[in-house]
């Protein structure tokens, strides 16, 4: 090929100089040996962490009030499941991210539907046997109207804020409210017995891996976040590229957690797309770099090649 | 031409070994200028990503929750996770000196490519993995990143908060993906070999991307170039 049109930061010049002796295997087995000791001295030394699981059975018993207005929250629709839109249910299209026109989220639409009211209240209660206080409650909530139900749920929802757990019993001021106190007691003392961690994983089946509705649930809560707070693993707290305890988390996350602490991101509410959206062109960019006139030429002119082949640029000068 | 020479095996053993004949696939030299701390890095990813792949099988023997009621379980766990970090620090500086030599020169621009996939693909190995430790890690790592993944309409599909699906993309397909992606990309470095230095006039001039300058060596590597 002809020295004619050689790029610099697309040709490589053709090596002409010396080799020296080089053992690939005894190099990679030296690597794995010193790689293999250095793990098991990190292991030994620092462990691993391991914080249990958030049960429902746990968050209801620790914070009872918290689960009960979450509870609360499933049933009038304004918990972040229940107003979430696409994958899990349908709301305006103003309820997905979208960064600009592009609307990701509502256009690929409801993939996993979840009914809070119905999922993770009425139908969990519904299967408790031996309970005909509760039944006649459920079958006055299911022979109702709708407009009754709205008024039901906006009369408890006034009341809720003076909630108290008394005698291991909610209890909230009489209001209007129909079937709502006891359903609300209810399936508080459900979940405190640790029977609704099981109604809402397994659904119809024997078996499942699926964990959707209790996790969706649990996170509508404050006490999962509580935990996480204090574990430093909140969004404000670069918690993307954090562990629990002191340990080294994600660290090559950075950037990515970077984008949620700058303006507009930090309180926006399509950040989670518009984070996706930076990382993903300066992705590309990095991937595409050989091609990309400008960007290509940084290493060359920044000379940070010139400390790594150092003994190759002393050795010419030296020749 | 023979009938044994038009046969598939014959023709790409032959194209296989005129790509990649033994003494370049199992050199024993190398260039001179191989001469830096920064070429240990990626060897050291690879020997990571072989203790991440043993501590992980031995974890796989006994299922996700073993390593929450055994104390050797746990330690395994370590091990895994340990390596884990080894393996991403070592592909991170491996990346950057890899950057800073520009090593995409000469025709290596699909060796680059397949290495940035490479630390993509292992950035979501890392995520499903953290989201099937089945303890308050993977419920608040995935009830918080299912966020980013249903943001791009992936959520339905790409489901965080489902720890069997989860688990299956980290101990099957993703492993499969890297193991395939590393033999691709070791490969092609085996095949173009190590990317030269800048000329030393490129390096006292420095010229404009789109200029051309000669280098003062007679001949260059380009894409498609025969080494």
């Amino acid at each position: 090929m002809s020295n004619k049109g050689f790029r610099p930061d697309v040709d490589a010049p053709e090596w002409k100089g010396g080799h020296t002796p080089y053992d690939i295997i005894k190099e990679g087995t030296i690597a794995l040996v010193v790689i293999g000791l250095l793990t098991v001295g990190l292991a030994v030394v620092f462990g691993s962490p391991d914080i249990p699981a958030v049960t429902i059975k746990s968050w209801s018993n620790a914070a009872p009030i918290d689960f009960a207005n979450t509870a609360l929250s499933e049933l009038n629709g304004t918990s972040i499941t229940a107003a979430y839109g696409a994958p899990y249910n349908v709301q305006s299209s103003s309820a997905s991210q979208q960064l600009g026109p592009i609307k990701l989220e509502y256009w690929v639409g409801v993939h996993i539907p979840i009914n809070t009211t119905k999922d993770f209240v009425v139908d969990p209660l519904e299967a408790l046997p031996n309970q005909p206080v509760l039944h006649q409650n459920l079958a006055q909530w299911n022979g109702a109207s709708k407009a009754t139900r709205t008024k039901w749920i906006n009369n408890y929802t006034k009341v809720a804020p003076k909630m108290k757990f008394v005698g291991g019993q909610v209890t909230v001021p009489s209001a209007n409210d129909g079937p709502l106190p006891v359903m609300i007691n209810d399936l508080t003392m459900m979940a405190r017995s640790g029977a609704l961690d099981q109604a809402l994983i397994t659904g119809d089946s024997f078996y499942s891996t699926d964990y959707t509705q209790s996790l969706l649930f649990i996170s509508d809560g404050s006490y999962l976040a509580s935990i996480a707070s204090q574990q430093h693993l909140l969004g404000e707290q670069w918690g993307v590229m954090n562990e629990t305890g002191s340990y080294p988390g994600s660290a090559w996350l950075w950037l990515y957690t970077l984008w949620y602490q700058i303006p507009p991101m930090s309180n926006s509410s399509n950040a989670d797309v518009e984070v996706l959206a930076i990382m993903v062109l300066l992705t590309a960019g990095l991937t595409l770099m050989p091609f990309i006139p400008g960007l290509r030429s940084i290493p060359r002119r920044s000379r940070v090649y010139r400390i790594i082949w150092r003994e190759h640029y002393a050795n010419q000068k030296t020749n | 031409m023979t009938e044994i020479d038009r046969q598939w095996t014959t023709r790409l053993r032959k194209r296989s070994f005129g790509k990649l004949p033994p003494e370049k696939m199992l050199p024993d030299t190398q260039p001179s200028y191989v001469s830096s701390w920064i070429y240990v890095f990626g060897v050291a990813t690879i020997s990571a990503l072989i203790v991440v792949i043993a501590t992980g099988c031995i974890l796989a023997i006994f299922g996700p929750e073993w390593w929450h009621i055994s104390n050797i379980g746990h330690f395994v766990n370590s091990l895994h996770l340990w390596s884990v970090e080894i393996f991403f620090f070592a592909m991170v500086v491996h990346l950057w000196g890899k950057y800073f030599m520009a090593a995409w020169r000469g025709g290596r621009a699909m060796t680059w490519m397949t290495g940035m996939f490479l630390f993509l693909a292992s950035i979501v190995t890392g995520l499903t993995g953290y989201v099937s430790q089945t303890n308050f890690d993977s419920q608040w790592i995935s009830t918080q990143a299912k966020d980013a993944i249903n943001s791009s309409g992936g959520g339905g599909f790409f489901n965080l908060l489902n720890p069997g699906q989860m688990l299956m993309w980290h101990i099957v397909l993703l492993p499969l993906i890297l193991v395939i992606l590393v033999a691709v990309h070791v490969v092609m470095v085996r095949i173009k070999g190590v990317v030269p230095p800048f000329e030393d006039d490129q390096v006292v001039a420095p010229v404009d991307d789109e200029e051309v300058v000669a280098p003062s060596a007679a001949t260059v590597e380009s894409a498609g170039a025969p080494q």
